[in-house]
C-alpha cells in the first residue's frame, strides 16, 4: 500500500482490505452464504439471497438457494440472519505502544471483529504518542502481525500532543497514516489549528478534532447541569464544545479545508455543525452509540463506566443528536472505543480514567434501544456505522457484485447481556456491563476472509 | 439502617429516629461518667482523607462514649502517601473486622464504593463536594430542639453552595424535614441547576428578611483565585452575615470553621440568635445515635462478630456506666 504524497482532495479511494491486517496475505478461499436477509441502504439491496465470494469480492447476489458455489467453497448457513455491510469505526484507541495493559492491536482489533467491524481507525494518544514517522511504521507493522481487520493509524498534529508545533505531517503521512488527531485533548491553539489546516493542503490526510474548550471543560468530569448540581461534581458545559466546533469551522472556512468533529455530545454542538455546514464549511461529524443512548443521569450511580469525554449530556441533548443523525448533519458513528484496566476505573469517579469500551456493543445497543423501539430505521445505522470509511478515502462497505467482500452476519434474534460472557477486549469498562442486549454479529467476512466466528454461532450450524 | 451514605438514603421517620435518640443521649452527657457499654467490644475505623477538626474529633469522641474501640487512621502518614488504592486500603482495614468504617474523602461517592467493598457499615463523613450527612443531620437536630417542627420553615442557606458538601446534604435534609430552603450567593457560586434539588435561588440577600434561620457557609479564600468572586471584601460587601442584614428574630448556623469577617461579621458569630456552639455540642450526640442507628439500632441487629461473641447488653442506650 501506498498513500504517500497524494495531494489535496484528489486521493483516489482506496479498499480498506489495504490497510495493515495480518489477512490478505494470501487469497482466501470461496465463501457462499445462503439465505441470509441482505440489507444494504448504499446498493438498495433487501431481500434474502444468496451471496457467494470469491478473490475476496462479492461475485454475485442469488436468489435464495441457487447461488453457485465455486471449486471448493465454504458454505454458510446463513437462514434467519441478517447480511449487512460490514461496520468500519473511525474512532478507536488501541492503546498500543505502552497501554498493552489496556489493550493492544491483536485484542483491540479482535473486538472490533466480534463487533461486526471490518476496518478500524486508531488514535495516537499513547504512550509514547504517535508523533513521528517510526512510529507509524512501527505500529503498521504490528497491525501486519496481530490486527484481525484492517486498521489505519493516524498521528497527532502536535508534537508530543502538546498543542504548540506541528508533528512532520508529510513524513508521517509518507509513513503511511491515514490522518491526524490529537484526540484525547483540543487544540487549543487557534493560531496551531491555523497552520494545522494550511499544512494539510500540502499532505493530505484526514484532520480529526476532538472540539473542548480547556478553559470552560476546567477540572470537570461530567456534563454540568442538574445532576452535577447534586453530586457535588465539577461540570462541564455543552458550549465548551460548541465554541470550538464554530471556532475551527470558521477557520476551516478561512482556509478551504476539510476537517473531521469527532464525538458530537450536545445539541449546541449539533447546531454549531449545521450552521457551519449550511455556510459551506467542509466538515464531517461523527457520534457515538453512549451519547446517542445515555444520558448523565446515569452518573447518578457515580459508576466510572459512565465517565467518558464528551460527558453523557441530558435528554434533550440525546434527542438533538438523534435527529443530528437522522437528518444527516453527522456523517458516521465512530464508538470512541477507549479500553482502561479496571485499577484505574474501580476508584471514586472523579480520579477515574475517562473513556469507555465500545466495538463489541455498538450495532447490538443501537439496534436493542433505537431500532427496535422504532426510533431510528435499520437501514439508516446499517449506513451510518460504515461511513467513517469515508473520511479517510475508502470505499464504504457495501453488498453490491464486485465490491470488496466486507459484510457482518448479524443475529438479530440474539438475546445477550452485556459482559455476561466476557470481552474479546482486554478492558472490561463497558458503560453497557450488564445491559440486556438484542442483536449480535455472528460472523465478520473481511476482503472475503472470516475474521471473526462466534462460537455459538458455529456450534448451532454443527449441531 | 446499614450505612450512612447519602441524605437520599433516609426518610422523615429515620431523621425523627435519630434526633429522638441523641435527645437521649444529651442525658448521658450531663453525668459525671459520660459513656454507655453500647458498643462495647466493637470496633470503628475512623479514616479520614481530608483534613479535619470537628467531623473527625465528633466522631471519634461520639465511638468512644458508646465504648467501641477506635482506629483512627489520617493519610499523612498512612500507606495512602505510599501510593495505596482506596480499595486495597479498605481490603487491609476490613480484614480486622471492624463493624464500622467512617470515611472522609476529597472523592464524590467514595463512601458508596466503600460500602460496596465492605461488610462492615460505612458512615460518609464528607465525600467531595457531594454530601456530609451527619452535619446535616446534627443541623435538623440542633433547629428542631430550638424551635420545634422544620415544617414551613424558611432557611436561606447562603454563600459558597458549589463547593459545600454541607450545603447539598441540609437542602435535602431540610427539605425532608418540611422546610422552604432558598440558596443564596454570587452566581459564579450558585451551580446551575441546583434549583432541582427542591430549592429557590437569589443572587441577593434583598429578601433575607423572610428567613427564620440564615446558615452560612464558609467562603474560602482560594475561590478569589479561581475568579469566583473578585475579592473577598466584595463578598463581605454584598454576602456577609452582619447585625444589620440579621433580625433579631432570626437564628444563625454556621458549619464551622467560620472566617472571621468575611461571611460572618464577628458580632453575629456570638450574638444570641447564633446556634454555631450548639451545632458543635449537638453534633457529638448526633453522631452517638448515628452509630447506635447503625451499629445497635432497633431495625436489624447488627451482624455477629466474628470470633466473638454477641455483646450481650440491652438495646437501650441508657445503661450504667461502664
Amino acid at each position: 500500500m501506498n498513500r504517500a504524497g497524494t495531494s489535496n482532495g484528489t486521493a483516489p479511494s482506496t479498499a480498506i482490505a489495504d490497510l495493515d491486517w495480518r489477512g490478505g496475505a494470501s487469497a482466501a478461499g470461496p465463501l457462499v452464504i445462503r439465505g441470509a436477509h441482505a440489507l444494504d441502504p448504499g446498493s438498495g439491496l433487501d431481500r434474502i439471497c444468496d451471496l457467494v465470494i470469491r478473490d475476496g469480492r462479492i461475485a454475485e447476489i442469488a436468489e435464495s438457494g441457487a447461488g453457485r458455489a465455486p471449486e471448493g467453497a465454504e458454505e454458510i448457513d446463513a437462514a434467519g440472519l441478517h447480511a449487512f455491510p460490514a461496520f468500519f469505526d473511525p474512532h478507536v484507541h488501541l492503546r498500543s505502544p505502552g497501554q498493552e495493559h489496556k489493550e493492544d492491536i491483536e485484542t483491540g482489533t479482535r473486538a472490533a471483529a466480534a463487533g461486526g467491524y471490518c476496518g478500524v481507525v486508531a488514535m495516537a494518544n499513547t504512550d509514547p504518542v504517535v508523533d513521528d514517522p517510526a512510529h507509524v511504521l512501527a505500529l503498521r507493522e504490528r497491525a501486519q502481525a496481530e490486527a484481525s481487520v484492517p486498521t489505519g493509524f493516524v498521528a497527532t498534529v502536535t508534537r508530543g500532543m502538546r498543542g504548540e508545533e506541528l508533528t512532520e505531517m508529510a513524513a508521517i503521512r509518507a509513513a503511511g497514516a491515514v490522518g491526524f488527531s490529537d484526540d484525547g485533548l483540543p487544540i487549543a491553539s487557534a493560531r496551531v489549528m491555523r497552520r494545522a489546516l494550511q499544512y494539510q493542503h500540502l499532505v493530505g490526510g484526514t484532520i480529526l478534532l476532538h472540539e473542548e474548550d480547556p478553559e470552560l471543560s476546567g477540572d470537570g468530569v461530567m456534563n454540568e447541569g442538574p445532576v452535577s448540581a447534586a453530586l457535588g461534581l465539577s461540570g462541564v458545559p455543552a458550549v465548551s464544545e460548541s465554541v470550538m466546533i464554530a471556532r475551527d469551522a470558521a477557520l476551516c472556512l478561512y482556509e478551504d479545508a476539510t476537517a473531521h468533529v469527532q464525538h458530537l455530545s450536545a445539541r449546541v454542538s449539533v447546531e454549531a455543525v449545521e450552521t457551519a455546514k449550511a455556510a459551506g464549511a467542509k466538515l464531517t461529524a461523527e457520534l457515538t452509540p453512549h451519547h446517542l443512548v445515555l444520558t448523565d443521569e446515569e452518573v447518578r450511580s457515580l459508576d466510572a463506566r459512565f465517565k467518558m469525554n464528551p460527558p453523557l449530556r441530558t435528554e434533550d441533548d440525546r434527542q438533538a443528536l438523534i435527529e443530528a443523525l437522522r437528518r444527516g448533519t453527522v456523517d458516521c458513528i465512530g464508538t470512541d472505543h477507549a479500553p482502561h484496566a479496571i485499577d484505574e476505573k474501580d476508584v471514586p469517579f472523579e480520579i477515574a480514567m475517562m473513556g469507555v469500551t465500545g466495538l463489541e456493543t455498538a450495532f447490538a445497543v443501537l439496534y436493542t434501544e433505537l431500532v427496535l423501539p422504532g426510533v431510528l430505521d435499520l437501514g439508516l445505522i446499517v449506513e451510518r456505522m460504515g461511513a467513517g470509511a469515508r473520511l479517510f478515502d475508502l470505499d464504504q462497505p457495501e453488498i453490491a457484485v464486485d465490491a470488496a467482500a466486507n459484510v457482518v452476519l448479524v443475529d438479530l434474534e440474539h438475546d445477550w447481556e452485556g459482559g455476561a460472557e466476557g470481552w474479546e477486549s482486554r478492558s472490561d469498562n463497558s458503560c453497557f456491563h450488564g445491559r440486556a442486549l438484542k442483536s449480535r454479529p455472528m460472523i465478520t467476512i473481511v476482503g472475503g476472509e472470516v475474521a471473526f466466528r462466534r462460537r455459538s454461532f458455529s456450534m448451532r450450524v454443527a449441531g | 439502617m446499614r450505612n450512612l451514605l447519602s441524605i437520599d438514603d433516609l426518610d422523615r421517620a429515620d431523621v425523627e429516629r435519630i434526633c429522638d435518640r441523641a435527645r437521649s443521649f444529651a442525658e448521658v452527657g450531663r453525668r459525671d461518667i459520660k459513656k454507655v457499654p453500647t458498643l462495647r467490644g466493637r470496633t470503628i475505623v475512623s479514616l479520614f482523607y481530608e483534613s479535619s477538626t470537628r467531623t473527625s474529633s465528633s466522631f471519634e469522641l461520639a465511638a468512644k462514649r458508646l465504648s467501641a474501640d477506635v482506629v483512627s487512621i489520617k493519610s499523612a502518614g498512612s500507606s495512602v502517601d505510599k501510593g495505596e488504592s482506596l480499595r486495597d486500603t479498605i481490603a487491609t482495614l476490613s480484614a480486622y473486622g471492624p463493624e464500622a468504617i467512617i470515611i472522609r474523602s476529597p472523592q464524590a461517592g467514595a463512601a458508596a464504593l466503600v460500602a460496596g467493598w465492605t461488610e462492615a457499615a460505612v458512615i460518609n463523613a464528607g465525600d467531595g463536594k457531594h454530601e456530609h450527612p451527619s452535619q446535616a443531620l446534627l443541623d435538623v437536630y440542633t433547629l428542631i430542639e430550638r424551635v420545634g417542627p422544620l415544617d414551613g420553615k424558611r432557611i436561606w442557606i447562603v454563600g459558597d453552595v458549589a463547593h459545600s458538601r454541607v450545603a447539598r446534604s441540609c437542602i435535602r435534609a431540610f427539605g425532608l424535614m418540611g422546610a422552604r430552603v432558598t440558596l443564596a450567593g454570587p452566581p459564579t457560586l450558585i451551580p446551575r441547576g441546583i434549583d432541582e434539588l427542591g430549592c429557590e435561588v437569589s443572587y441577593t440577600l434583598d429578601d433575607l428578611g423572610e428567613a427564620d434561620v440564615v446558615y452560612a457557609l464558609r467562603m474560602q479564600r482560594e475561590r478569589m483565585t479561581d475568579s469566583f468572586v473578585p475579592s473577598l471584601r466584595e463578598y463581605a460587601i454584598t454576602y456577609q452575615i452582619n447585625e444589620r442584614r440579621l433580625g433579631p428574630r432570626q437564628l444563625l448556623m454556621h458549619p464551622g470553621p467560620v472566617n472571621r469577617g468575611v461571611e460572618l461579621a464577628p458580632e453575629v458569630i456570638d450574638g444570641p440568635n447564633s446556634l454555631i456552639t450548639t451545632q458543635v455540642a449537638s453534633g457529638l450526640l448526633v453522631r452517638m445515635a448515628i452509630l447506635y442507628e447503625i451499629l445497635a439500632g432497633s431495625g436489624e441487629r447488627p451482624r455477629p462478630v466474628r470470633g466473638v461473641e454477641q455483646a450481650p447488653e440491652p438495646a437501650s442506650p441508657i445503661g450504667g456506666p461502664a
